[in-house]
């Protein structure tokens, strides 16, 4: 490598035309420029409900059926990212925003994301008649509410968490607020921000697959995706397409891991708020390498990097000079939040009494009581999954978490995997219980911890690869042995880490319940008991009264599980088995 | 150059400044209390005190940073409600965003003021170079070790042509080589008015420090934070720590720090005659081990049982941050009693520093009961209890009458730390329990 950084910079100081690697970012550059173009001229179809997109087998459609999912997420995520710089922004500055859109946030986050697209998506069909924008609108919606919530949780904490003297020094040199928001918030928050924008992708990925095929009112949209691909592969029973999709998939998530993910984590090393040298790998990307050393994209980031700055000082938002203090102004601030107040308790008691009229007058207690009954069902399920997937990947974990070298090529396999829709392989699971004549209310129970599992493998292998050496030492040198090593040292060192992946792992099966618990094959559709299968059955059917009923037991059931298990053994991991 | 100054207008001045913040409810809790203060033109201003005396507050006060409760700042006659244009100031831990370089940092104040690119680099590279800190520019911070990384700090509060320099601690994060060494640089461009600053105004813990670089010092009182005298200095530059005269002005600040000047005020670092202490007493934060080997030193046969505090400040190289508080124990325990910058041990504290291991237990047990309220109150109600148990929050909140919540755990995981040594009490963590049974 050194050799090779050693040759590129003579020529880079020798030559002044462009060179090879200029050439290459040049193609890469123009090439996603153009198929941006040609997406965007696709996606304002005329369209008619119930009227049928047409989904080609044909795996040339492949490449084309793959962009057109991408940029759906990647129209979601920047959704998101102005969702998370002015909610998130907003309740961090101001307490009352705060008191407000917290818990809004956190109630938004346990409600199935797959949900959002049921209830939303009659809403963007008459909000764009005539169009195929509004199912897009839908799906690109429900991809939204997979990352937002998170980002801006995640965003909300780290701008709290600004040093207090930052803050002081940013207020002392008379940074404006949106100076600050850029000079200040931004960087500080970026590499979490970051990281949480990655995670929330990959469980994206899952979503945007999932959105693309809608069942509404008993008829079935397709929106031109590799979802949809891999439904109609489904419902023709054609396994070579099948594979050709999960092939597809593979090469985009390749390509975005590869292209996006670690050039961005490795460019957020430098924004990193610990000034002291931090022990460990940082991380790398050759992509980001040939980006700094390539003269032509240096030039751009430099013209960019003057733009932005000319965004960040632009002159009627700089700080006015402090002149005097109206103590009037404070009053008029009394009365507004006193306003604010009535407005706000009103608009909560019409919602409740909205929300207690509805739920009278078309529900009765027995409808009730069997989705609890379906809903616990489906708990069960998750717990049992939890337990299962710890049970195998803990011991798996720690052996490679303790081994550097295996880690660090178990790691990104790990991530990798973890962005893989997993609902491409469904399918198979469902020839193997078709053949075999398996019970389904147990066999299709996998399915859903399918690909929300790799949290725990890449927890524990953080956590095991944390714990320090000479402790490992130590317990050696005292003798322990086996079990007592495994009790004393190594479960309570990777606890918390294992208790966050546990966490991540048990939200992901419950998104996953809506469309793990249906599944079919050609004509053979099978139907597990469980609260997810009911409200994939009722989005089929389009009644929004029991959709309504479901969704909300779900958003619920979460919610308490949430409140009474994993954050009480969140709380107790970090104050009890956090080694610093 | 300050006698001259003295009759004119103060660039920077509190009248009758007072600060309390609220805790929970209705409670209030006073931090600074009639505070009157003024910086005069040329001078460089020390404000000494120990750490939780309320003297970072009223810099930041002065600085705009924080609204006084009562009373009124003045930057050069007129009344400042938030940080004033020519106030500049240097922090504790430098403050710098990790992600700028040294250029970018130093630019940051500038590119609020609206100045445009090409003057803002010019006036930039000149404050970089008067700091000394060329070859940096393109540096981060991370790549800079403490020392530099303070420079970059000045330089930021320079380079916007500051006429009052605030610095909050700005040596204690750096090493005593560095800190010297930015010192010496920062008189030197003091003195010979390569920047325009008209007056400095400092907060230190560090006596020498404060002896070093300060016209004037100004000694602060904890418990509510007030002044509680000031000392001109008049050695002239450049000082140094071996001349005669410097260790004679630092005496005087130890001495006008612990010497009684009227009869209800507790001096720092003393109990005035042993007068007992209360309940809701904020317990100085010392441990055990430190008051012994203090107690050693001060039994050793070279000092007889007497020493001069800047000595002991000097011998066990510590700061008054971590001398008063031992000091201050020792007097509660009856170990020791200090007086006009001298330190006696008494006979209970020659008898502890000569006992062994399980005998010094013993003599700290007995003395911890007599003289240290919380202690024993917190014994009686665990001999009261049928079980002889308690909750770590019912004292939490019988402290929390008294002081501030942090201050409140922090007293409290004080007296549990000696308690235990003592062996008077057990505590479990994990349950938050007291209680009288030994671990089995």
């Amino acid at each position: 490598m050194s050799f090779l950084r050693n040759t590129f910079m003579n020529v880079y100081q020798k030559k002044a035309y462009p060179n090879y690697w200029d050439m290459l970012a040049l193609f890469m550059v123009l090439g996603i420029i153009m198929l941006l173009a040609w997406n965007a001229k696709q996606m304002a179809v005329p369209y008619q409900l119930g009227q049928a997109i047409p989904i080609s087998l044909n795996p040339d459609h492949l490449p084309g059926y793959a962009l057109r999912t991408v940029s759906r997420m990647f129209l979601a995520l920047i959704f998101s990212l102005l969702f998370t710089f002015t909610f998130a922004t907003w309740a961090a500055k101001s307490k009352r925003a705060e008191r407000i859109i917290i818990p809004f946030i956190d109630i938004l986050q346990s409600v199935p994301i797959l949900g959002f697209l049921s209830i939303t998506v009659v809403g963007f069909i008459a909000l764009f008649p005539n169009s195929l924008l509004g199912p897009e609108c839908a799906a690109i919606f429900a991809i939204f509410t997979s990352q937002a919530w998170n980002m801006a949780l995640g965003f909300y904490q780290t701008v709290r968490s600004v040093p207090a003297e930052l803050n002081e020094a940013a207020t002392m040199f008379h940074l404006s607020a949106w100076q600050r928001f850029w000079r200040i918030d931004v960087p500080f928050s970026l590499p979490g921000l970051l990281w949480n924008t990655m995670a929330s992708m990959t469980a994206g990925w899952f979503f945007v697959v999932a959105s693309e095929a809608i069942s509404v009112s008993n008829q079935q949209i397709l929106l031109p995706g590799i979802g949809s691909y891999i439904t109609v592969a489904i419902q023709s029973a054609d396994m070579h397409a099948i594979g050709f999709a999960i092939l597809t998939m593979f090469i985009v998530i390749l390509i975005y891991d590869q292209l996006l993910f670690r050039p961005l984590v490795a460019w957020a090393e430098k924004f990193k708020s610990e000034l002291v040298g931090q022990e460990g790998v940082e991380a790398h990307s050759w992509i980001l390498d040939i980006l700094n050393r390539t003269r032509f994209i240096r030039h751009v980031g430099y013209k960019i990097g003057y733009l932005l700055e000319s965004g960040v000082n632009i002159s009627f938002l700089r700080s006015k000079p402090l002149t005097a203090f109206h103590p009037s102004s404070y009053k008029a601030k009394q009365y507004a939040i006193w306003i604010w107040n009535i407005l706000f308790i009103f608009a909560m008691i019409c919602l409740v009494v909205f929300f207690f009229h509805f739920v009278i007058k078309n529900v009765s207690l027995d409808t009730i009581k069997h989705v609890f009954f379906l809903g616990m069902v489906t708990a069960f399920r998750v717990f049992i999954l939890v337990i299962l997937c710890s049970l195998i990947w803990i011991p798996i974990g720690v052996w490679v978490g303790l081994r550097p070298q295996a880690a660090y090529i178990v790691q990104p396999i790990a991530q990798f995997l973890a962005a893989f829709p997993a609902n491409l392989l469904y399918p198979f699971v469902v020839i193997f219980i078709v053949t075999y004549h398996l019970n389904v209310n147990i066999w299709a129970t996998p399915l859903m911890i399918l690909g929300a599992q790799w949290y725990i493998l890449f927890n524990v292998i953080a956590g095991a690869s944390l714990i320090p050496k000479d402790l490992l030492q130590a317990a050696d040198n005292l003798g322990l042995k086996t079990w007592l090593r495994w009790q004393k040292l190594i479960i309570p060192a990777i606890f918390p880490y294992f208790i966050t992946g546990a966490i991540t792992a048990a939200g992901g099966a419950w998104n996953a319940s809506i469309v793990a618990e249906v599944v079919s094959w050609g004509n053979t559709k099978l139907v597990a008991t469980g609260l997810g299968a009911y409200i994939s059955e009722y989005t089929a059917k389009g009644d929004f009264i029991n959709i309504g009923l479901s969704i909300g037991m779900m958003c619920v059931l979460v919610l308490l599980f949430n409140h009474f298990v994993w954050r009480p053994l969140y709380r107790y991991a970090q104050s009890r088995y956090t080694l610093d | 150059m300050s006698q001259t100054s003295m009759t004119s207008e103060p660039l920077l001045e509190a009248r009758n400044v007072r600060k309390s913040f609220f805790k929970g409810g209705k409670q209030e809790l006073l931090v600074l209390q009639d505070i009157n203060f003024r910086l005069f033109e040329g001078e460089i201003v020390a404000l000494l005190g120990k750490s939780g005396s309320g003297k970072s507050t009223l810099l930041r006060i002065l600085a705009g940073l924080i609204q006084p409760s009562q009373g009124t700042v003045y930057y050069r006659g007129n009344p400042i409600y938030g940080p004033a244009r020519g106030i500049s100031m240097v922090f504790q831990t430098f403050a710098l965003l990790p992600w700028l370089t040294v250029l970018q940092n130093v630019e940051l104040g500038l590119e609020a003021l609206g100045i445009d690119r090409d003057e803002r680099r010019e006036r930039a590279l000149k404050a970089i170079d008067t700091i000394g800190l060329d070859g940096f520019e393109t540096a981060y911070p991370k790549e800079l070790s403490g020392g530099m990384r303070q420079r970059v700090g000045f330089a930021r509060a320079l380079v916007v042509n500051p006429d009052i320099l605030l610095m909050d601690e700005p040596f204690s994060a750096l090493d005593v080589l560095t800190a010297d060494n930015l010192k010496s640089d920062l008189l030197d461009l003091w003195q010979t008015k390569k920047t325009g600053l008209h007056g400095i105004l400092f907060v230190t813990h560090n006596i020498e420090e404060a002896v070093l670089l300060a016209d004037r010092i100004i000694v602060f009182n904890s418990n509510p934070g007030c002044i509680r005298g000031e000392l001109k200095i008049t050695l002239p530059h450049p000082r140094s720590d071996l001349d005669p005269r410097f260790r004679n002005q630092i005496d005087r600040v130890y001495t006008l720090m612990t010497t009684p000047q009227t009869r209800m005020e507790t001096p720092i670092g003393t109990l005035e005659t042993h007068q007992p202490i209360d309940l809701g007493y904020r317990l100085p934060e010392a441990n055990i081990a430190e008051i012994t080997g203090l107690l050693e030193t001060l039994n050793a046969p070279e000092n007889q049982g007497k020493m001069d505090l800047p000595d002991v400040a000097d011998i066990l190289n510590l700061d008054i941050d971590e001398l008063f508080p031992l000091t201050e124990l020792l007097e509660i325990l009856h170990f020791a009693k200090v007086s006009k910058g001298d330190i006696t041990i008494t006979d209970a504290g020659k008898a502890f520093a000569e006992a062994d291991i399980l005998e010094r237990k013993k003599i700290f047990l007995e003395h911890l009961k007599k003289y240290v309220p919380l202690a024993r109150y917190i014994y009686d109600q665990l001999t009261r209890h049928p079980r002889h148990r308690a909750l770590e929050e019912n004292f939490l909140s019988l402290l929390e009458d008294y002081l501030t919540e942090k201050e409140a755990s922090r007293v409290l995981e004080t007296v549990i730390e000696w308690g235990r040594y003592a062996e008077l009490f057990a505590y479990d963590y994990n349950a938050g329990v007291l209680s009288l049974e030994n671990p089995n």
